[in-house]
């Protein structure tokens, strides 16, 4: 195997671009598909200060250091999810990477700064703990981006994110969800701006450009999202992507391109009640009158914290 | 006859395989998907086409990552 541009050895190959690439120029790829995605989406502008949102897994880590290479003012925020020892390899993970590099890094701690975690979240509200832990990292990074000033939040959504996202909610036809699942969303009232500077490169990019640059980011998976819906999604995607490369980038560039409009009615800001209110709590705009992370909250904060493993299983 | 060691994950354990063997001959009869992995060796990529031969140590590294971000 040759590096499609120089004819050294390769060390990766990328089927659904039906080529190969040493390490160097497997790196410059990379920087060229961020580049390219923030260019084409209008994602950031030159001198953008951008508040990346790190979990210590491969791709955040990745989008960090991409973006601080390309120039752009980024800092972090890891929020401690309270997932046992979990979160606690994460953590060190993501504090350890931000020492190295001297880049910036704010640290949420859900059970210090909260009196929760996600585990105690999940069985108080019975929530699926992903969907307690997605409400309350959104919340969390849009506060902190619209206190800091920041003009964008980044997040490490990958093409293989993106694509099982979309191929669940086209399963479902969930159409407001359609409608909002774009490369950028635009700052509204009460919520910054948020791109995904990944969305052209597929999750196993990233993973072999931690490796090349020597990123040092946490491979498990995190106990509580185990056998969910999004990781099936990813893997009959896999299986359709191994007998047609390319499959995935054509299934979500296609929505972008020729699909996504069609849903705007469905989108923010068209159904009836959307966000006529501000939260009587903490001020966000929301449809109700306590909106859904201070709910979470009053149910959460100070219950009986629930029993883990040391893998950060539940003990039930 | 060489064997090549080889270190999995969920769950973590480490098997032997007989070699010496392509990577990509590898996965397929550990009937891994090569969108789904990646091989490495000494902290280096291993590319599809390389022959692992007696004595190699290679990781078999998932990538799949999920849940709410």
């Amino acid at each position: 195997m040759k590096c499609k541009v120089c004819r050294e050895p390769a060390v990766i190959d990328i089927r659904r671009h039906n080529a190969n690439f040493c390490a160097d120029h497997f790196v410059k790829l990379c920087q060229d598909q961020v580049v390219k995605a923030i260019s084409e989406f209008s994602m950031l502008e030159e001198g953008d200060r951008v508040l990346v949102a790190v979990s210590g897994g491969k791709d955040s880590l990745a989008l960090w250091d991409l973006l601080d290479d390309l120039g752009y003012e980024a800092h972090g925020l890891y929020i401690g999810l309270g997932i046992g020892g979990y979160s606690d390899r994460s953590g060190d993970t993501v504090k350890a990477f931000a020492e190295q590099r001297g880049l910036p890094l704010q640290v949420v701690d859900l059970r210090a700064d909260y009196d929760y975690d996600i585990p105690t979240a999940a069985a108080v509200t019975r929530r699926v703990p992903c969907s307690a832990c997605g409400l309350s990292k959104r919340h969390l990074f849009d506060r902190a981006a619209l206190e800091g000033g920041y003009d964008a939040i980044a997040t490490g959504h990958n093409l293989d994110d993106e694509a099982a996202v979309l191929f669940g909610n086209t399963l479902r036809w969930q159409t407001e969800y359609l409608a909002r699942q774009q490369p950028v969303l635009p700052a509204r009232p009460g919520f910054p701006r948020k791109v995904k500077p990944l969305v052209r490169l597929g999750e196993r990019e990233m993973a072999a450009y931690c490796v090349i640059r020597g990123i040092d980011y946490i491979v498990e998976e995190c106990p509580m999202a185990e056998g969910n819906k999004h990781i099936a999604y990813k893997e009959a995607l896999n299986e359709i992507e191994a007998m047609s490369p390319g499959s995935k980038q054509a299934f979500y560039f296609g929505f972008l391109a020729r699909a996504v409009d069609r849903f705007a009615d469905a989108g923010p800001g068209h159904a009836e009640g959307d966000d006529i209110a501000v939260c009587q709590q903490c001020g966000v705009p929301t449809t109700s009158e306590i909106c859904t992370f201070c709910r979470l909250l009053d149910r959460a904060a100070g219950a009986e914290p629930v029993q883990l493993t040391r893998k950060g299983k539940v003990i039930a | 006859m060489s064997v090549v060691k080889v270190h999995l994950r969920n769950p973590t354990r480490t098997i032997d395989v007989d070699g010496p063997i392509t990577i990509v001959a590898l996965l397929q009869k550990l009937d891994l998907n090569r969108e789904s992995v990646l091989v490495i060796r000494g902290g280096t990529l291993v590319p599809g086409d390389a022959r692992l031969e007696a004595d190699d140590e290679v990781e078999i590294r998932p990538v799949i990552s999920g849940g709410a971000r």
